[in-house]
């Protein structure tokens, strides 16, 4: 065959470093620092409501990280995180109230006890393909508040009554109220699993869930276990939201059953989607517009609020169809492009 | 023993029965050809192969192990590697990171180790880069590597899919209809290359394929079938002559365009 149309350089050339495709180390301080800076400024700046609103906003995007895990990435769709982040409340909330625990060591049960619920969802999920894994995740959202106040858990739970408890208090060394301290215990906890998990998906895991969500079958090809892959994603999204979930119990200090409705599920939904599906800087910014575009939609119009959020999240959508995070991923590509020509 | 050992395979769906106890084998370092009308049963047979169908008779051993059996997740363990008639790649990924999902099987670490990224998980994706690298020079995809491939041309799409394939260093590649959706041009340039893979990759090929010219340019042998039988199976110019091949292919009017490309 003369016809050697094919590989010309290739067989031959030297495999090209890949590090061209990485950021200079400087800059990565630089980002790192200014993210440092950004996180801390608000508890100089911020007085107490404000503080604790940015709180939870933090812990919301936690837990849209963790939605954005199982459905953004594997796409397995969820409507029932809720009921993770119920569990992961009522844990905390159950261990520091009856038995005095300190807050931190019912962190680790609190995320071995939603990754276990997680893991466990995760093996009927596996016959349940997009729609029907959506209502059936959306069923369990529903129970959840009811099962919290049912007759034969309402000892632990407090029933309709609900758990109070308290703030942990800040070490004495640190000059800071109690609220500043659960601010910054809750940006250092949310900072660390934001962390891991972009490192999760970066890597041979994460390409391994985005494969999966793309083309099964393909993905089986490649020698990857999809039932094993679906519930690990399950789990590790469920122990994400219920950190998130053990966090709120202790920044609002009371939990109750109704704090915990479907709602909860639907707005960590609304999160993922405005912030950007499968983007891990797009959970912070979901988090930040389910906990903030309420109160604005609120200023706005006393009587209609829903109104309000509502064309402000369809005209966001239409803006940004692939959330904030699309939009930002854009506008880079415009700032590289302009830069290099 | 050879590398692949397809032994009375039949598979029924439902009352029709698409592969009728067909038999063949693939030697190491051979570029196997299987042909046929279409219905034949080459892409049943080839799903078989790769673990998507499985057989309702006969067996399908890989390097003397029996494979009919196994899940099909652990095929690219064993060395088996493929691509797809319609392409099925990873739509929202880059070029790169699809050739890298490929590498899915050379890595071990798991969850927890990916999420706090130990050294040994940097040590895997250092290597798998690497080797990612030296494919997409390989399949002349470098100056692509890092657009979404879902915007990507097909025959673009079709090397993707290649390099996603080999990364994994299989021992045998079976490929389903490559040149399906190809110009004249990048048919010569797909001959050229899978001999190339053979000879720096030290593996078999099996290939099914309409573009008779293609098979019988690159094919140390050929397997015909017609009607889920095999009907011939030799060099390729032995089944070019094959008067029962030459039947299937002009007797009966379907199929007699393949016929004239060959």
């Amino acid at each position: 065959m003369s016809s050697a149309t094919g590989l010309p350089e290739g067989v031959a050339a030297a495999p090209v470093p890949v590090a061209e495709a990485g950021t200079p180390a400087w800059q990565r301080l630089l980002l790192v620092a200014g993210g440092v800076i950004l996180a801390l400024a608000p508890l100089w700046l911020l007085e107490s409501f404000h503080l604790f609103q940015l709180t939870m906003a933090v812990i919301m995007a936690l837990a849209v990280l963790g939605l954005n895990i199982v459905t953004g990435y594997n796409g397995q769709i969820s409507l029932g995180h809720g009921a993770f982040f119920a569990v992961g409340a009522y844990c905390t909330a159950i261990l520091m109230s009856h038995f005095d625990w300190s807050f931190w060591w019912t962190l680790p049960v609190s995320a071995a006890v939603c990754a276990t619920v997680g893991f466990g969802i995760g093996f009927p999920a596996l016959r349940l393909a997009g729609h029907y894994l959506a209502l059936t995740t959306f069923a369990l959202a529903v129970a959840v508040p009811q099962l919290l106040k049912h007759k034969a858990v309402e000892d632990w739970t407090g029933g309709v009554q609900g758990l109070f408890l308290v703030k942990p208090d800040p070490p004495a060394f640190l000059p800071v109220t109690p609220d500043q301290w659960i601010y910054l215990v809750v940006v250092s906890i949310a900072a660390v699993l934001f962390f891991l998990t972009w490192n999760l998906i970066r890597g041979r895991i994460g390409r391994a869930l985005m494969a999966t969500r793309d083309h099964p079958t393909a993905a089986e090809a490649m020698g990857m276990d999809i039932a094993s892959l679906k519930t690990k994603a399950f789990a590790v999204s469920a122990l994400v939201t219920g950190i998130a979930g053990s966090l709120s119990a202790v920044a609002i200090e009371f939990v109750a059953p109704d704090s915990f409705t479907i709602f909860v599920s639907i707005t960590l939904f609304v999160g993922m989607v405005a912030g950007g599906v499968a983007s891990i800087l797009g959970s912070l910014f979901g988090g930040l517009f389910v906990l903030f575009v309420p109160n604005i939609a609120e200023s706005i119009s006393k009587a209609a609020p829903g109104v309000i959020y509502g064309i402000i999240l369809i005209g966001l959508l239409f803006v940004m169809p692939d959330g904030f995070a699309g939009l930002l991923r854009r506008l880079t590509a415009r700032l590289r492009r302009g830069g290099t020509s | 023993m050879a590398l692949l050992e397809v032994r009375d395979v039949v598979v029924r769906f439902g009352g029709v029965t698409a592969v009728a106890g067909v038999s063949f084998d693939v030697e190491e370092r051979q570029i196997c050809g299987l042909i046929g009308p279409n219905g034949a049963g080459k892409t049943t047979m080839f799903n078989c192969i790769s673990g998507i169908y499985r057989p309702n008779e006969g067996l399908v051993r890989f390097g003397g192990e029996e494979i009919t059996h196994l899940p099909r997740h652990r095929m690219t363990e064993l060395g088996i590697g493929r691509t797809f008639q319609n392409l099925a790649l990873f739509r929202s990924m880059t070029v790169r990171d699809n050739v890298l999902a490929g590498a899915h099987v050379t890595g071990r670490s798991g969850f927890i180790a990916n999420a706090f990224r130990f050294a040994a998980v940097r040590r895997e994706e250092a290597q798998a880069a690497l080797r990612a690298e030296e494919l997409l020079g390989l399949l002349r995809l470098r100056p692509v590597a890092d657009i979404p491939v879902a915007a990507l041309p097909f025959g673009t799409q079709k090397r993707v899919e290649m390099a996603r394939a080999l990364i994994s260093r299989p021992r045998l590649l079976l490929l389903d209809e490559p040149a399906g959706g190809l110009n004249h041009e990048e048919v010569d340039a797909l001959a050229e290359l899978l001999r190339e893979i053979r000879h720096s990759f030290d593996l078999s090929i099996l290939l099914v394929e309409h573009h008779m010219s293609l098979v019988m340019r690159v094919s140390d042998k050929v397997a015909v079938l017609d009607f889920g039988k095999k009907i011939a199976d030799g060099t390729p110019y032995e089944v070019q002559n094959d008067p029962q091949v030459i039947r299937a292919y002009l007797g009966d009017g379907h199929g007699d365009e393949h016929a004239r490309a060959a």
